[in-house]
């Protein structure tokens, strides 16, 4: 500290005595008092906040503050309130027909919606955020489907789901006819053959000939005379563009050998009914429902 | 803690045998610098001259301006909101007059902050603080408030006799008088902003019954607290501790920028004059501190540029006032630049040069800036159409072989009629397309006033064709076409395909 006033010559106002590079002086500029008294200001207020919201952590509790309040209750209230208003919706979808849902536009954007939503949570993880589906799990955008294609159908499916532990689930085994000797390696390659000779894709006639003749015996019972699937079965088409094990020989070969039973979890108990139905109709509206 | 010996300094003198002076200051005394200084409070006198006028004119208009605006009328039709100037942030629309903003139209908004920022440059460029001295709200209110200041308690001296006066009756009520009238322009100015926010006489109404949202008052609330303490009590403060424009600013004048300036080489030396004697060998500054006493920022401008000064000008209408009376030409204190203030004593004076190189690039921004806004305005389209692809999945295989794919698009009619519109798609050979909810894809598109109407397209192509598809991305167009008018909207998207 410099023990004399000193002056800026330039300006002629007080420096503070500290020096910068030997020769830059710091000028002598105090703040306005009523900055200092805006700092307590705002101390004081941090000292009422304390006191009125929640604020210290302790080990295992927090203080609440006087006024009681809490994000969490603000949080269950905004949940409920929201609850309150998609009451009416929910129960319109409840008790009114897919006809009469669809007709209104209305409470059809809130099923397209609340079913997008539900969907994002249960069907995701196995039918793409995009239904567009994975091997062994079908596209459900496209037009093929497995157990039926109509919003009822549809519904159906995901209440009692596929090959599971619900009662009244879908059954239907593609056998193992590799696996289990029912069938030896040249009958499921001529067999294999045929079945792509139905969509066109075959490159050897006289397999595919010889091969018509197993199909006729051992898969036209599930699927078709023709191929074609039944969906009472849930026996797919084999005539169409549509594989969803892969639609190259080595695929259908291996389904053939080995069989082929995915699975789909009841949805019935799991999420209410409501919830079902927005599912199935919104599925539905993804452009390949019948 | 240092041991105090540390701190011994010089050649320690003996008084007396074992005392010893040490040279050593109190940290705290008397003539220790404090940190934080009090306020000094400024009486500023009302001047009269030019500027003066000029102040009182702006502050006529720009407060009228404000205070009259939200209560003009423009009749947009029925269902629209009549006021000509509405901020109506709950349907996201700006309105001027004519000019209708919609939230995805706010890049006009930002046009004009980029022009005002500019506009602000040039006049820095040009006059210095300009903005501040005439129309920043801030001076604009804190000379409202000074005006009240001085009908209750009389001009600068009456003010600070009153202010070193005790507490009398007199003292209280008329400290009284000026606070409420104070509180009112407050309450005033806080009510009339809200009204740019909601229709003005329905808000007024509302205001008075206690019927205005919650928001409203506590908006209010903030702006007439604010307007009290920052126009009515704090004044120069906010301009030299809160603003951040003084450091800005003074970056932009340059030795040609005209600033208010005191002519030194024409008023030093100073000193006091008597009528009669002679004015050689003296300066025109006769030291009566008539520039100091008017200054509302309490500086003297004879102390050369300072972050305080506003460039209001009141000095020069002071100091013209005292030279006309002394018989002195006018101008001891002027608009000029730093290049003639520093000019020696009987030099010529250089005329003002306007045209200089950053006086161009801001006009010449500004123009271009304008130029830009005002070719987006007239190209802006009163109909909007988005087309958005379908990402997850790209695309479907249908069971017949085909592929589809799926596109939403948003129609967006910006005008207060309904219109119709059509769709077409080309670019593709052969294909199918399907509205969610149309019985055929080119069916009339109806959509509402002021609405935006999404549809689901998709678009299928048979098998045969989609084998002959080359690429995986097929050009696709969509076009919209209004059924009245004609007027067409044309995008391009793309149909996508396994490939082949």
């Amino acid at each position: 500290m410099a023990g004399h006033k000193e002056y800026d010559a330039a300006t002629g106002a007080e420096t503070t005595g500290h020096v910068w590079d030997g020769d830059i002086k710091e000028l002598n500029k105090p703040l306005p008092k009523w900055w200092l008294y805006v700092l307590y200001a705002t101390i004081v207020w941090s000292i009422g906040y304390w006191i009125l919201y929640p604020a210290w952590p302790l080990a295992e509790d927090y203080t609440r503050g006087m006024l009681g309040y809490s994000q969490r209750s603000v949080v269950a209230q905004e949940i409920s309130d929201a609850k309150q208003t998609q009451a009416p919706f929910l129960q319109a979808v409840a008790s009114k027909s897919v006809e009469e849902i669809r007709s209104d536009a209305g409470l059809m954007e809130f099923v397209r919606r609340g079913g997008a939503a539900q969907f994002a949570n249960n069907c995701a993880p196995c039918h793409g955020s995009g239904a567009q589906g994975f091997k062994g799990y079908p596209n459900l955008n496209d037009d093929d489907w497995l157990w039926g294609g109509s919003v009822e159908s549809i519904e159906n499916t995901i209440r009692f789901g596929v090959r599971s532990d619900h009662a009244s689930t879908h059954q239907g085994v593609m056998p193992r006819f590799g696996l289990d000797g029912l069938l030896d390696k040249g009958q499921i390659s001529d067999v294999a053959e045929f079945v792509l000779s139905l969509s066109g894709k075959s490159e050897d006639a006289e397999k595919a000939e010889r091969g018509s003749v197993v199909f006729a015996e051992q898969c036209a019972a599930c699927h078709g005379a023709d191929g074609k699937g039944i969906v009472e079965m849930g026996a797919p088409n084999l005539a169409d563009a549509i594989w969803l094990y892969g639609g190259r020989k080595q695929d259908v070969v291996e389904s053939v050998h080995g069989g082929r039973a995915g699975m789909m979890p009841a949805w019935e108990g799991r999420i209410d009914p409501t919830a079902i139905r927005m599912l199935a109709i919104y599925v539905h509206s993804l452009g390949g429902g019948e | 803690m240092q041991p105090q010996k540390s701190i011994e300094r010089g050649v320690a003198t003996e008084a007396a045998p074992g005392i010893t002076r040490i040279d050593v200051d109190a940290v705290s005394s008397k003539a220790s610098r404090s940190l934080y200084t009090s306020r000094q409070k400024i009486y500023p006198k009302l001047a009269h001259g030019t500027f003066r006028s000029v102040k009182w004119v702006v502050m006529l208009v720009t407060l009228g301006i404000y205070y009259l605006l939200p209560w003009i009328r423009w009749d947009r039709g029925p269902t629209l909101p009549d006021q000509a100037f509405l901020l109506d942030f709950a349907n996201q629309r700006l309105y001027f007059g004519p000019i209708e903003i919609w939230a995805q139209e706010l890049y006009f908004i930002t046009g004009i902050l980029v022009i005002s920022a500019l506009a602000l440059f040039l006049v820095t460029a040009l006059a210095g603080r300009m903005w501040c001295g005439y129309a920043c709200p801030q001076t604009v209110w804190t000379d409202l408030m000074v005006v009240v200041e001085r009908f209750w308690q009389g001009d600068r001296n009456a003010r600070m006799r009153l202010d070193k006066a005790p507490w009398t009756f007199e003292k209280i009520w008329k400290k009284t008088a000026t606070h409420v009238s104070w509180i009112l322009i407050s309450l005033a100015t806080g009510g009339v902003l809200v009204f740019y926010f909601r229709d003005a006489p329905t808000l007024a109404m509302e205001l008075v019954t206690g019927e205005a949202p919650l928001v409203a008052y506590v908006f209010m609330g903030i702006f007439t607290f604010s307007t009290y303490l920052l126009g009515g009590i704090a004044r120069e403060q906010v301009c030299i501790y809160m603003c951040p424009w003084p450091r800005i600013q003074a970056a932009m004048y340059d030795s040609e920028s005209l600033l208010v300036s005191y002519h030194g080489y024409r008023g030093e030396p100073r000193g006091p004059h008597k009528k009669g004697q002679p004015w050689e060998n003296r300066g025109d500054c006769i030291d009566c501190k008539a520039c100091v006493a008017v200054c509302p920022m309490g500086i003297d401008i004879r102390d050369g540029q300072q972050l305080e000064c506003i460039q209001c000008a009141l000095c020069i209408d002071a100091c013209d006032d005292i030279m006309g009376k002394v018989d002195r030409p006018y101008g001891l204190i002027s608009y000029d630049t730093f290049r003639n203030v520093e000019a020696p004593s009987g030099s010529e004076r250089a005329p003002v040069r306007l045209l200089r190189p950053r006086v161009l690039v801001y006009s010449g921004l500004i123009a271009l800036i304008m130029a830009l806004m005002a070719w987006a305005w007239i190209v802006r389209s009163v109909v909007e159409i988005s087309v958005i692809p379908d990402r997850n999945p790209l695309f479907v295989v249908l069971s017949d072989g085909g592929v589809r794919n799926g596109y939403t698009i948003k129609v967006l009619n910006k005008t207060h009629e309904t219109r119709t519109f059509q769709l077409r798609i080309e670019g593709l050979s052969d294909f199918h397309a399907a509205i969610i909810g149309f019985d055929t894809a080119d069916a009339p598109l109806v959509v509402e006033p002021d609405t935006l109407r999404a549809i689901k397209v998709y678009v299928s192509v048979p098998r045969e064709a989609a084998s002959h598809l080359d690429a995986a991305a097929t050009p696709l167009t969509l076009t919209v076409r209004d059924l009245a008018s004609g007027d067409t909207v044309v995008r391009e998207t793309t149909f996508r395909s396994p490939g082949s």
